[in-house]
């Protein structure tokens, strides 16, 4: 599944408690919509930051964790707990690739006719909005 | 990561214009109808009229409510793909039968550069003209984007009031892919 998702959207972590008991292959793709989440923007910026030092998938999880706490405090603290490269992080998640990668994906959902989160691709369909354990369980076998 | 996932038929399909769906009852422009005469108003109380669409794209964007919860989100994505739909050209303009007060209220809510047209008195000509009325007192939604020449180059009708078009319709609209 590919899965067009913001850390600051209760749905897509919703969505991501969900995942956790389900075997499928997933592709996260961020879908910032700034004017709705102001700081989903940084919270991406932030996962790709870790991806850079290998931990895209555990800031990922640790950011859908607490929803509530995105500000640039909460974004080092958790960069400790990965115990990632602070100077490194700090720099990457400001860099103009970062906010490249992250745009890139922006435009490609919309360009895919995204319009709200979470949006997951499968099995030849598109799923928008809140999904049930039994979507995720028809296309996740 | 890499493939290129199709918006599935459910996303909503175009109701006029150049992809030949069916028309929406109140008759929504078509492509390569004239615009109508109308008369809108700015944020600061101004006409905005047919001459306003002359010699350049326009892309109006006609919501039900403001503060509504669909028409609040479909602003907000619009609004984060601005820069790419005026470096196709398009001028994008929010058309709603709110008071030009409400939707100046909305628009800063929001925080959205997308300027707002009301129609509000007489109530809904405007969105009349355009095929763009809902008997139950508001603005359908739908897009419409006008040439230059004042055509409709082409238009869509949501399937619903709830239905949010997605912004790669406009892209395409436009002809930018």
């Amino acid at each position: 599944m590919i899965e067009y998702a913001d850390f600051e959207c209760p749905y897509c972590a919703s969505l991501c408690a969900r995942l956790s008991g389900v075997k499928l292959r997933h592709a996260f793709r961020h879908f910032p919509v700034r004017s709705s989440h102001p700081r989903a923007w940084a919270a991406a910026c932030a996962a790709e930051a870790a991806a850079l030092q290998g931990r895209f998938w555990e800031m990922h999880d640790l950011l859908f964790a607490d929803e509530g706490r995105l500000e640039d405090p909460h974004l080092w603290e958790r960069a400790r707990t990965l115990a990632l490269d602070l100077k490194r992080f700090d720099a990457d998640r400001h860099s103009e690739e970062v906010r490249a990668r992250v745009r890139r994906d922006f435009e490609s959902g919309v360009r895919a006719g995204v319009v709200t989160t979470p949006t997951v691709f499968a099995a030849g369909r598109m799923y928008a909005g809140r999904l049930g354990l039994e979507d995720l369980r028809a296309f996740g076998g | 990561m890499s493939a290129t996932p199709q918006p599935s038929t459910e996303a909503g399909s175009p109701a006029s214009g150049s992809e030949g769906a069916p028309a929406s009852p109140a008759g929504l422009l078509q492509a390569g109808e004239p615009a109508p005469e109308f008369t809108l108003r700015r944020g600061d109380g101004s006409e905005f009229t047919r001459a306003d669409l002359e010699g350049r794209t326009t892309v109006l964007v006609f919501y039900p409510f403001a503060f509504s919860p669909v028409c609040t989100d479909q602003l907000n994505l619009y609004n984060d793909v601005l820069g790419e739909l005026e470096a196709q050209g398009a001028t994008l303009y929010g058309v709603s039968c709110d008071a030009t007060y409400s939707q100046t209220a909305f628009q800063e809510k929001l925080g959205v550069r997308i300027e707002q047209l009301s129609d509000f008195e007489p109530k809904g000509a405007a969105c009349r003209a355009f095929g763009a009325y809902d008997p139950g007192g508001f603005a359908q939604r739908a897009l419409v984007i006008v040439g230059p020449d004042g055509i409709v180059k082409w238009s869509f009708q949501a399937a619903s009031p709830g239905d949010l078009p997605g912004a790669n319709l406009i892209f395409d609209g436009l002809g930018g892919g």
